[in-house]
């Protein structure tokens, strides 16, 4: 509660702020600092199991230490985010308080999806989260390709959200009670009723649609070359993971006791996932639309999470989270400071950058799952997860081909920035401070730290 | 003796002193320096080896060389290192090829060598870790790990199709180990639980694991696909002659004389025991696998001009008859396997040095532009003689030993196989004569004209490596001795 209320309030003190501030810092460390605030509220909330402020919800949100870990998690990598981008939205364009004030309302919306146990809160949740998300996405002007992204997105979203809403419909319609409590819409585990399988299907799209999952991925090269890279590293990690978070949440809680009878569904979404998001990604030139397709392959990893629906795939979503956001986030801004973003621009930067090109072989490593990283901790939970359901052995033997083939694309990047040289008047990448390089070793530091000891992440949904 | 009263023991030692070592030789910039570090730290490593040798009496110190700690137990693993009789062999293998590698190269000079010996160091430590695992899990993290310095090692010094040779390698065996990765958590499915968790990932528990004969049949292929890449067993073969030849002298001796027995090791530690039914089934399929691959790779030995793609194909040859030699699953030659393993990795380094060394001098590796360079260089011929000797298995030389033993093992399983087998022992005589022959003697021509002999450091390695293939080609009794233990209770897992 205390995150849904302060990220609110934050933001909107953001928005009237940038009428009155002119200075161009200031916006970024009043984000900063609210970020860390509301970050720590989240943690008493954590810890002491109850919020500041004593709304009656009726029951509408849910809030137990799994969604608080969640959002925990989510904040923590908005805060990285901040920090080692803040800056860059100076280069966006003029209104940089306005952006930082539409990234609260966006906490607000994760927030909300986190928690929620009604439709109509998910739909909200959904809702607020995208349509600040339009917004930055056109947020660069005069850009066309940006513009484009804007439009591409926000008419392909309208769509899914149109969707959902006629599934909810649905389910509404179909519950025994009239209800829009996802723990009421089903009882039992018999035959589905058509209503509530017709409902069923259309949330599995439109959720599809929003964690860019095969076959309805098409909207998210496009959109994540075409936006601002900074915002791109936001769409592509946070709000990601966090639409992932609201799938599971709710079809775990929605209709878990049918799970077989919906699972076969996901099996579909998976292996299509995988294929189309590890095979185009092979082919990019440009790194930020690399990135694009092998987020959409990540998301084949983390529907595992859906398809085993136990203890064990909870955790590994939550590790998935935290390891594929870091790495993320960490990659994207490296991204952001390089001068040409094809693979051929990375060419040499271990001799010119060499903490940079450190990291980022970090943040690459962990991105393909090899030991000692998170991202092996938590692929290595997801795939446990799979394999102890007992069946579709084949499935979970297609994913780890699928991995080593993302070795290709992340090693490539790698292949470039230690083995291929460039000449010394090129400068490859600008505007680098030491703390931003600090922050970059930080960064990796957490992702070997997950991959050692993700327990120290894991035990904390237990509390 | 109480286990509270030891705060480390030898496996730790003998992981964290290379890992310390290598994180500390990234930091001394100066070549000469660092060159010295690692000779010193390498030299510290045999010397903790040796000693855990002298306490490798399971029954009497087993607190030395075996311990626990709490680590993901609540899925199950704990981390678990502790070291058998076969630990002990290829740990000590690891620690004495080190120095041994450090100081034959040492005359080498490579850019920004602070990071090539702190990655060398790190690979050590690395193997060290699959060696010594007890956990499945800690031995699949340490098995990927090894691999990963050996590949910026090969990619950033590695000649000229480097990048292509090793991300072949790397691809080939990230994909082996992914699909080893699923076999394990297949077998873990079916462990028993432990207090915290409902199944685990302990070595007992998995030697324990109550598979049917159909999972067994799957899972087994699971493994032994990644393991067979790493050996590598045809047709899992194609990455190595490449690999070796656009490797880095030093990577390329890491890579043959340890990392493939990694291979044979974890075929002798996993798979026989936790899959026993499969292995009865599939025992002709693997051993005609080998055997193709030992008769391929001689014959193509025989054409090859390039003396590294040479010793890589023969190195294949080697390999597969050792595979062929633990699926016959008798005793005698699996003795024979884990002498070999030691040996093999004594002569294939010393087979390197000296074409390294020739390399080097001569400037060329076709064996059609050198000849006559017993003329200019005596004591390396020698020295060349005696380990190609030992190649092809010459009674009193170390291979003989083993090869031998293989064979009996191999003859009482089925005559085709082995005198399959034998003949290419035939053509090893033939084709490493033969290149005895064109490079070492005969007139010296233009470009062996100019070649110096060795200098005393590498004489003083090789006469090391000399020492080592006599002596246990007289008396292999240590090795049996260190290895008994483990073969027995092998064996009566397998029966």
């Amino acid at each position: 509660m205390n995150t849904i209320i302060l990220t609110a309030i934050w933001g909107v003190v953001m928005m009237l702020g940038g009428a009155f501030i002119k200075n161009k810092s200031l916006p970024r460390n009043l984000a900063i600092f609210g970020l860390l605030v509301i970050l720590i509220f989240n943690c008493i909330e954590m810890n002491r199991g109850e919020s500041f402020f004593n709304i009656d919800v009726r029951n509408m949100l849910h809030f137990n230490s799994f969604n608080l870990t969640f959002i925990s998690v989510a904040l923590g990598c908005t805060l990285l985010f901040l920090l080692l981008n803040g800056r860059d939205f100076e280069k966006i364009g003029e209104h940089v308080s306005e952006y930082f004030a539409l990234l609260f309302f966006i906490l607000s919306g994760i927030a909300i999806i986190s928690t929620f146990n009604s439709l109509l809160l998910l739909f909200i949740g959904i809702e607020i989260v995208s349509i600040p998300l339009y917004i930055l996405t056109g947020s660069d002007k005069r850009n066309l390709k940006s513009n484009e992204a804007a439009l591409k997105y926000f008419l392909m979203g309208a769509f899914s959200t149109g969707i959902m809403l006629l599934g909810i419909a649905f389910l509404y319609g179909g519950s025994q009670s009239g209800s829009f409590y996802i723990d009421n819409i089903i009882s039992g585990n018999g035959p589905m009723p058509a209503m509530i399988a017709t409902g069923l299907v259309l949330l599995l799209v439109s959720m599809s649609f929003k964690v860019s999952a095969a076959p309805f991925h098409f909207w998210t090269p496009d959109v994540y070359d075409g936006a601002p890279t900074v915002i791109t590293s936001f769409m592509a990690t946070v709000i990601k993971v966090a639409a992932f978070f609201a799938f599971v949440r709710l079809f775990e809680n929605a209709f878990g006791t049918m799970h077989s009878q919906w699972q076969n569904l996901v099996v579909i979404l998976i292996t299509a996932t995988l294929l189309f998001g590890n095979l185009t990604a092979v082919f990019q030139q440009s790194v930020k639309r690399m990135l694009a397709y092998s987020s959409i392959a990540q998301a084949g990893f983390m529907l595992f999470s859906l398809f085993a629906l136990n203890n064990l795939a909870k955790e590994g979503l939550v590790l998935y989270a935290a390891a594929y956001s870091l790495a993320s986030i960490g990659m994207f801004a490296i991204l952001v400071k390089m001068k040409d973003y094809t693979v051929d621009g990375f060419n040499g930067l271990g001799k010119q950058q060499p903490v940079l090109a450190v990291t980022a072989t970090v943040f690459l490593l962990s991105l393909t799952g090899i030991p000692l990283t998170a991202g092996f901790m938590s692929k290595f939970y997801m795939l446990n997860a799979a394999v102890l359901t007992g069946h579709q052995i084949w499935l979970v033997i297609f994913a780890v081909i699928c991995a080593a083939i993302s070795a290709y694309y992340y090693f490539r990047i790698i292949q470039s920035m230690f083995f291929k040289d460039v000449s010394d008047d090129v400068v490859l990448a600008e505007d680098i401070t030491p703390a931003f390089k600090i922050l970059l070793i930080i960064t990796s530091i957490l992702i070997i730290g997950l991959g050692l000891f993700p327990t120290m992440l894991t035990n904390w949904l237990y509390f | 003796m109480d286990p509270k009263n030891i705060w480390i023991t030898f496996p730790e030692l003998l992981i964290w002193f290379p890992l310390v070592a290598g994180l500390v030789a990234f930091m001394i910039r100066n070549q000469k320096k660092v060159k010295a570090w690692a000779i010193i730290s390498s030299f510290i490593t045999l010397a903790i080896s040796v000693t855990s040798l002298i306490y490798a009496d399971a029954s009497k110190y087993f607190y030395y060389n075996n311990v626990s700690y709490y680590w993901l137990q609540y899925i199950g693993s704990n981390f678990s290192i502790g070291l058998d009789g076969m630990g002990h062999l290829l740990t000590a293998l690891t620690a004495l090829l080190f120095p041994v590698i450090f100081i034959a190269t040492n005359k080498t000079n490579y850019k920004y060598s602070n990071v090539f010996y702190g990655l060398m160091l790190l690979t050590q430590s690395g193997m060290m870790g699959v060696f010594a695992a007890m956990d499945v899990l800690v031995f699949y993290i340490f098995w990927e790990l090894a691999v990963i310095p050996i590949y910026f090692l090969c990619s950033r010094w590695g000649g000229k199709r480097r990048i292509q040779a090793t991300f072949k390698f790397f691809v080939y065996t990230f994909a082996g180990s992914l699909l080893m990765l699923i076999g394990i958590l297949y077998v873990y499915m079916h462990t028993a639980g432990t207090d915290y968790a409902s199944h685990s990932f302990s070595m007992n528990a998995f030697y324990a694991a109550l598979l049917s004969a159909k999972e067994q049949n799957l899972v087994f292929w699971l493994f032994f696909i990644a393991f067979a890449i790493k050996m590598p067993v045809f047709p899992f073969h194609t990455w190595q002659p490449d690999t070796y030849e656009q490797a880095p002298a030093s990577a390329t001796m890491v890579l043959s004389g340890i990392m493939v027995k990694m291979g044979v090791f974890a075929v002798i530690r996993w798979i026989l025991p936790i899959f026993p039914e499969a292995v009865n089934k599939f025992d002709n399929i693997v051993i005609g696998l080998s055997v193709i691959g030992m008769l391929y790779a001689s014959l193509i030995a025989i054409k090859q001009d390039d003396l590294k793609r040479f010793v890589a194909y023969s190195s294949i040859a080697h390999i597969g008859l050792m595979c062929a030699a633990i699926f016959t699953k008798s005793e005698t030659s699996l003795q024979g396997v884990m002498v070999q393993m030691f040996n093999h990795g004594i002569n294939i380094i010393g087979m390197w040095i000296v074409v390294d060394l020739l390399e080097k001098n001569a400037g060329t590796r076709k064996i059609s532009e050198l000849g006559g360079v017993a003329h200019k260089a005596p004591v390396l011929t020698i020295f060349l003689v005696i380990i190609a000797l030992a190649n092809i298995a010459l009674p009193l030389t170390n291979a003989f030993v083993g090869e031998f033993m293989m064979f009996a093992g191999l003859f009482k399983f089925n005559m085709v196989f082995a005198a399959v087998a034998l003949v290419c022992i035939i053509l090893a005589a033939v084709y490493t004569l033969n290149m005895v022959q064109k490079v070492f003697y005969g007139e010296a021509n233009t470009i062996t004209e100019k070649m110096l002999d060795i200098s005393f450091n590498q004489k003083l390695v090789l006469a090391v490596l000399v020492v080592f293939i006599f002596l246990f080609g007289v008396y292999p009794q240590p090795v049996f001795e260190l290895t008994k233990e483990t073969i027995s209770a092998l064996l009566v897992r397998i029966k």
